[in-house]
């Protein structure tokens, strides 16, 4: 059974406008996803900036209003529980963000940043709480002194464990990462990859992976769902989408990702010239009346498309 | 190709203030930038090459930098010129592409009178020659309806657009070098395949010298001719892209290459470089600066005034310790292969 | 732009209800009303002639009727009758509204015309022995209490050395509408604008030195160098202009703040404003020019808003109204 299913998920924020400030239209952020996540896998959410790939994460942990559709986490409708904090399943499921600088509290020691999710749910003597984190601490490669420290104190790798550590303060089941090394170098992101690989088999945890790195999203998911103007324009394994994309938009996607083997610089090129000289024709096509693509249909096992 | 040199940098330092003591953070660079050539300059933040980036035209804040060594630049040394001189040449002869476009044009100007600006110190265009220029400027870097975006501020384009304005801009006088750093870092990887051919695109049109400062090394293997390895200030390895992405020798080009999620999806873990970059007080100078990185070589393997070594047509590698590089884990297999064979 | 301004207008409608409710309750909250005030000195009224008097002027009648009226009568620019002065608010009012706004107005034009182009000295040379001077000045002004410097002023040019009056807006007898008039005017205006704005540049001077250290480090400024922009242009044409945003923002304030007067200032210079007006009536309980002079500065205060944001609106492109 999958871990979390989202059924036709949509998220639609409110334009307003007019003399009396009436909602006119919507921007419809997601609009009909529907994704389904087994335990302990990767699922790769992947698109350009506006797609709404960010969103859908921030929805489904409860911090952006879900329109319609339906979030089930082991069998349990999410979005019944979306405005109660304490619910229990709302610690299976933890949040890993971008900016390993801005999204910690740069006036709170690391204890207290990572037992903020530990104290709404525990009751632990001061004691115990401190135990549990140096503990928490050294999981995630950090000395257990660390904890009082502040933020500033660490390099972004660093902090990105930190950030790391608080997700897993509640021992979740799923855990989000949006974008989360993409504030790295090079060498940092590989570390904070390796790491996200090694507590995932150690915990068995599952991840929704979101990014626009396509060749982070590669290396680190088992599926991965190519999302434009909130719906999935394709979704398959790896090797579906990087060896065989159906889609024109995937296509260009993976046409677009920097070649390192330079002696292939041309034949790339000549690929994405190519797919571009009849793009936007192709794309007109897979979409609706809306410009949004078309339902997902399946052309093998693992493989869906939004084809006509 | 086409090897006549743009700009000739000889034993360029770039330091900067710290509590009233400068610390370089390019230390005796020696680079040539060649007409019609994609050079590019790669490394982790921290490494210098965006102080590299913004010296060459000495942008950087003169109370706090102190920029030695000569630049080399249509035979005049931009070194020595006075700021008068060297704003005659910003804009005319170098051009620069900043990372984020966004925050690189001014939120209160419209877009065509942040280009009609460099026009305004290097030409003696009139008002109606000039805004003709601009919209021949603002087609040519790909943007469909000039006449409008001339009108246009900032923050009513997307990203992509930005930079393509950002791009006209430094091409508005036809520079014979063009610097752009970071120039598409901030932008989603189809608008970064546009910008970049874009470029390519303007080169072959101009023959200019690009400087293209850079971490992701998939641009590299997409754009540069030259490639140039920066650590700590110091260049560790310069070769032909070919070359480097097919025979990298430098302990750090190699760790890079091997952290490369794209380069190595199959690969379950991503090589790994221990320890972090130093801060700009904390370089160790006189030595091998990557030896603290790789501390399972050893310390015999380095040379004790690491200098750039030819080692190849054009292949230049910084300190000896290449010759003994091996990654850790390697060694360790190698360790306990030895143990197994003697048990 | 229009729709703008005038569903902000219509917004002010309710927001003024509020503060009239809470301002005509309150002051019927205090001890006296306007009978109270208009015979307060004559003993010879018998409380039968009082309480006629009073059911005459309508005293008596339920508060919501009484403030139905009172709003009525502010409708017609009808501000009541000053218990103390026995004359109409409005006029009360208008006496001294010149007054105030050539003195607010002297004050604003003297606080930029110091302020901008210290501030922008100050961030643009930033810890040089210019600025130092300039930030040990501000400090100096901050530190500085109002009515004690306007007191030193007051003494030192007023009394001692006798270059300025030291009170009044204009000397009796001088013939209005001629150029002694004028010049007399102004003689007196100047030694309090100059206290004034000696105080209410510090704010300028310290804001526009952090904005232009701000700017300076942004990365357009970067690029207009790297276009081969002369430093001084750099400056004028893109670090002063997005420094001087914020403030741009207060100017709405700063223009309605005018028109409200300026208490320290009009009351220790004997300069007979609106500021000094509404001390005085409060000492006085004249309660009906408080009352008055309450709902002006607060319907003073709402159109600053919405002039601020008109203003940002006009020089910012990223908050036009559409």
């Amino acid at each position: 059974m999958a871990l979390l299913e989202l059924n036709n998920l949509k998220v639609h924020y409110p334009i307003r406008g007019g003399f009396f400030q009436r909602v006119i239209d919507h921007v419809k952020a997601v609009d009909g996803l529907s994704i389904s996540i087994e335990p302990g896998k990767t699922y790769g959410l992947v698109g350009e900036s506006g797609c709404g790939k960010t969103t859908t994460g921030r929805a489904i942990i409860g911090l952006n209003k879900i329109t319609d559709g339906k979030v089930t986490f082991e069998g349990q409708d999410l979005t019944r529980i979306a405005h109660k904090n304490q619910h229990p399943l709302r610690r299976d499921i933890q949040m890993i963000f971008q900016d390993p600088y801005s999204s910690l509290n740069a006036r709170k020691r690391v204890i207290d940043i990572i037992a903020e999710p530990l104290r709404n749910f525990e009751k632990l003597s001061p004691d115990e709480e401190r135990r549990r984190i140096q503990d928490l601490l050294e999981r995630v490669g950090l000395n257990p002194e660390a904890a009082f420290k502040y933020p500033h104190e660490f390099s972004g790798g660093q902090r990105q464990r930190i950030g790391i550590a608080r997700a897993l303060t509640l021992n979740p089941k799923l855990i989000i990462a949006d974008e989360p090394v993409s504030a790295l170098d090079v060498s940092v992101q590989a570390q904070v990859l390796n790491f996200m690989k090694e507590i995932q088999k150690e915990f068995n945890l599952t991840y929704l992976f979101i990014s626009h790195d396509l060749g982070i999203v590669r290396h680190m998911c088992d599926q991965i769902g190519i999302m434009y103007r909130g719906r999935l324009v394709e979704q398959g394994n790896t090797e579906d989408i990087y060896d065989h994309p159906q889609h024109v938009y995937t296509r260009r996607l993976i046409s677009a990702i920097p070649n390192i083997d330079p002696g292939q610089r041309q034949e790339s090129a000549k690929l994405r010239r190519e797919i571009m000289s009849s793009y936007q024709d192709d794309l007109k096509q897979l979409l609706d009346a809306e410009g949004k693509p078309l339902a997902l249909k399946s052309i093998s096992s693992s493989h869906q498309v939004a084809l006509p | 190709m086409n090897t006549e040199p743009v700009l000739q940098i000889k034993g360029l330092t770039v330091s900067f203030r710290i509590r009233d003591q400068y610390y370089p953070a390019v230390d005796q660079l020696d680079l040539t930038i060649n007409k019609n050539e994609v050079l590019a300059i790669v490394g982790e933040s921290g490494c210098g090459k965006s102080a590299l980036a913004l010296s060459l035209t000495r942008l950087h804040d003169s109370k706090n930098t102190r920029i030695e060594g000569e630049l080399l630049f249509k035979g005049q040394d931009l070194n020595k010129l006075s700021p008068g001189q060297m704003n005659k040449i910003r804009g005319s002869e170098i051009g620069m592409i900043f990372q984020d476009p966004l925050t690189a044009l001014n939120p209160l100007m419209t877009i065509g009178r942040q280009i009609e600006e460099n026009l305004d110190y290097h030409t003696s265009l009139s008002k109606k020659e000039k805004t003709k220029l601009i919209y021949e400027l603002l087609e040519h870097v790909n943007i469909v309806n000039p006449q409008r975006v001339y009108e246009q501020y900032p923050h009513e384009l997307s990203g992509g657009m930005r930079q393509r304005v950002m791009i006209a801009i430094a091409i508005a006088c036809r520079p014979s070098l063009i610097i752009a750093d970071e120039p598409t870092t901030a932008l989603d990887v189809t608008i970064q395949s546009q910008i970049l051919d874009l470029l390519k695109q303007l080169q072959s049109e101009t023959e200019a010298g690009i400087v293209l400062i850079t971490h992701d090394l998939g641009v590299v293997a997409e754009m540069a001719d030259r490639v140039v390895v920066m650590y700590a200030g110091e260049v560790v390895e310069i070769a032909s892209v070919y070359e480097l992405f097919n025979n990298p020798l430098h302990p750090y080009t190699r760790s890079l290459l091997a952290s490369m999620p794209a380069a190595n999806a199959e690969q379950d873990q991503l090589h790994v470089i221990q320890g972090r970059v130093p801060s700009l007080q904390n370089i160790p100078r006189g030595t091998c600066r990557f030896s603290e990185r790789i501390p399972w070589i050893p310390q015999t393997a380095h040379a004790e005034q690491p200098t750039l070594n030819e080692v190849g047509t054009e292949h230049w590698v910084r300190c000896t310790c290449y010759q003994h590089f091996h990654f850790e884990d390697e060694g360790k297999e190698h360790v306990l292969d030895g143990i197994a064979g003697a048990k | 732009m229009w729709k703008f301004t005038l569903r902000r207008i219509l917004i002010m409608i309710p927001q003024l209800f509020v503060l009239s409710v809470l301002v005509f309750f309150v002051a019927k909250a205090m001890p006296g009303d306007a009978l109270t005030g208009l015979i307060q000195n004559n003993p010879n009224l018998s409380p039968q002639m009082i309480a006629e008097q009073r059911e005459r002027m309508g005293l008596n009648d339920p508060a919501m009727v009484q403030y139905a009226r009172w709003v009525g009568n502010l409708f017609h620019g009808d501000l009541g009758i000053s218990y103390v002065h026995k004359v109409d608010v409005t006029y009360l009012i208008g006496s001294r509204l010149a007054n105030t706004f050539y003195l607010g107005v002297a004050i604003l034009i003297l606080t930029y015309i110091i302020s901008i182009p210290l501030g922008i000295l100050s961030g643009r040379y930033q810890n040089s022995l210019l600025d130092k001077t300039i930030t040990g000045y501000t400090y100096l002004s901050f530190a500085t209490p109002l009515f004690i410097f306007a007191l030193v002023v007051v003494f030192v040019f007023g009394f001692q050395l006798g270059w300025f009056p030291t009170s009044g807006s204009v000397d009796a007898g001088v013939q209005p509408g001629t150029w002694d008039y004028f010049m007399n005017r102004l003689h007196h205006l100047l030694l309090p604008a100059f206290a004034g704005a000696f105080v209410s540049t510090t704010a300028t001077i310290q804001y526009l030195r952090n904005e232009v250290i701000d700017t300076r480090l942004k990365d357009f400024v970067k690029t207009a160098r790297s276009k081969g922009v002369p430093e001084s242009k750099v400056y004028s044409r893109h670090i002063l202009r997005n420094s001087l945003l914020p403030i741009a923002a207060f100017l709405g304030y700063d223009l309605t703040a005018v028109l409200a007067g300026n208490l320290f200032i009009e009351s220790i210079f004997g300069y007979p404003g609106l500021g000094q007006l509404f001390l005085q009536s409060i000492t006085q309980r004249d309660f009906s020019v408080v009352t008055a002079l309450v709902m002006i500065s607060g319907l003073l205060a709402l159109i600053g808003t919405l002039l601020s944001d008109i203003i940002l609106s006009w020089v910012d492109p990223r908050i036009r109204i559409s």
